[in-house]
């Protein structure tokens, strides 16, 4: 047989035919070859499986809070570029999109954005304003972009609610005018937030060719947000 | 070994040498050949001097297949200066210049032709909504809407004029190029170039449609059509010059009305017309002569 226990270790010995050529059988082979188990961290860390729901929806809550301080105190951080997600954009281009229903016409053809096209308008910009800071040499990530200019669409969100209860209160010039500098001030803000967070990773002498068409994205949905009429 | 080589020319002034130039001293020879000038117009029109250069450099850059990221990388390869020289160079026709010799030199890019049209849209879709606006503002009937169905009309209209136009002509010009031998062909992608940059000018000029004045409303339109226009014309003259001067004619004309076309049908479909208002009942008889025409 070719497999025999040599006497005094635990390991059984192969190769048995060599035993009598090489190693006198007095003396055992001892050691281990299973390989020690690390520490059980690591496992418990990626296995959220056994934590209770709330523990995750907090986690993911408070991610998305943090990145919306980041936008809205916009430092060069890179703690919005690493962990990416797209819950923000996606929470808040519905809730522009819903806001901006309810502005009604005459006809279906002369009416303000339905809601589709808002977030086709805003997916779509987005998508092709990435492809083309990636075709130009930008280093950053397709998704990473994405969250980037999903997330700075907050400060025209906020706008939004800001004129929706601006027309609760009339429609005149006046109300016009706050609509106006609310507007004018969160595209700037929008517009100045997500270049800080994109500039960096644009190579130097094309950063003008990057940061346009972020200009004209953010400039259609402020004149989205300002030409919105109640009846 | 180049003191031999001076050496051995001081020894025999005669002997004939072979001196090889580089790139950046290609452009001293077009000033220096002072031949026939229609020649020299024609070798700057046609670029022939540097064009196997540049031909030999095109050759060299697009070489990744197709389906690669990289190979789309290479129509974006432009810097900030070099977009704003070519749209510069589309506004401002220097006679005697082709715009595709002298700005694009075999590297175009898809990103001025994109950016331009997506850009023009939007402002002719604005400034329409903004001069309808002022026209009837006044009125109390009027109920503002925003007109949003209009963009989308406005993007294909532009888009599709910007790259069907340009096949059909890159088609034709191709055909023809069997025919007739023409010194000058022009790649697919050069021309929608010229054409995607030759619609910068409407940009400013349909901000400026927003005045609600018939007048002042044709007068730019007339001149920014011929300012873009000789652009293009004189972008494809030396393509088709060679061929049957009816069907040269022709070309040329068609480009011309389908540039005119498009900047007639946005003024016409998206700018409604402004009005000459009379606020006839409410003025006395009597008052003729304070009768006010209001011009909006």
């Amino acid at each position: 047989e070719l497999l025999r226990v040599s006497p005094k270790g635990s390991e059984p010995l192969q190769f048995a035919g060599l035993a009598d050529v090489s190693i006198s059988e007095d003396i055992p082979v001892e050691g281990e070859i299973t390989v020690p188990v690390g520490s059980r961290s690591p496992d418990e860390d990626f296995s959220t499986l056994d934590e209770p729901v709330r523990d995750t929806i907090m986690r993911d809550l408070k991610a998305v809070g943090k990145k919306f301080i980041h936008v809205m105190y916009p430092k060069k951080s890179s703690a919005l570029l690493r962990d990416w997600d797209l819950w923000g954009p996606l929470v808040l281009c519905v809730s522009l999109a819903l806001m901006l229903q309810g502005g009604s016409a005459d006809s279906k053809d002369d009416g303000g954005p339905q809601f589709a096209e808002v977030f086709v308008i805003i997916w779509f910009g987005a998508v092709v304003i990435t492809l083309n800071s990636k075709l130009l040499g930008g280093t950053i990530s397709f998704f990473q972009s994405l969250c980037v200019l999903g997330y700075c669409v907050l400060p025209l969100t906020v706008a939004m609610l800001v004129c929706r209860l601006v027309l609760l209160a009339g429609a005149g010039t006046v109300s016009f005018i706050i609509r106006l500098i609310v507007v004018l001030a969160m595209f700037g803000w929008s517009t100045l937030a997500s270049t800080a967070f994109l500039a960096d990773s644009q190579p130097p002498n094309r950063k003008a060719l990057v940061v346009y068409p972020i200009f004209l994205f953010y400039f259609v949905i402020s004149w989205m947000i300002l030409t919105f009429t109640l009846q | 070994e180049f003191d031999d080589a001076a050496n051995l020319l001081a020894a025999n002034p005669d002997a004939t040498t072979i001196s090889i130039e580089e790139p950046a001293e290609i452009p001293r020879n077009q000033h220096g050949r002072r031949q026939e000038p229609g020649r020299e117009e024609d070798d700057e029109l046609l670029g022939t001097s540097d064009s196997d250069k540049t031909e030999l450099l095109a050759g060299q850059k697009k070489s990744a297949p197709f389906w690669t990221f990289e190979y789309y990388q290479t129509f974006f390869d432009v810097d900030t200066y070099q977009v704003l020289d070519r749209i510069k160079g589309s506004v401002f026709p220097v006679p005697g210049k082709n715009f595709v010799r002298l700005y694009i030199r075999s590297n175009p890019d898809l990103y001025g032709p994109f950016w331009i049209c997506a850009t023009l849209v939007f402002t002719i879709a604005v400034s329409g909504n903004l001069s309808n606006f002022f026209i009837h503002l006044g009125k109390p009937t009027y109920h503002y809407v925003p007109e949003f169905r209009k963009v989308s009309i406005a993007a294909t209209t532009i888009y599709a004029y910007a790259w069907l136009v340009p096949l059909a002509l890159w088609g034709f010009l191709m055909w023809r190029n069997s025919k007739v031998m023409n010194i000058v062909s022009y790649s697919f992608l050069e021309i929608v170039c010229v054409y995607g940059y030759s619609l910068f000018i409407y940009i400013p000029t349909a901000i400026l449609w927003i005045i609600p004045q018939k007048v002042v409303r044709w007068v730019l339109m007339i001149f920014s059509l011929c300012l873009s226009g000789s652009v293009l014309v004189m972008t494809f003259w030396p393509a088709v010059r060679d061929d049957n001067r009816r069907i040269a004619l022709a070309t040329v004309g068609a480009i011309v009305l389908l540039h005119a076309l498009l900047a007639v049908g946005c003024l016409a479909y998206f700018f409604d017309a402004p009005e000459v208002d009379f606020p006839a009942p409410l003025v006395p008889a009597h008052n003729a002569t304070t009768l006010i025409t209001k011009v909006t």
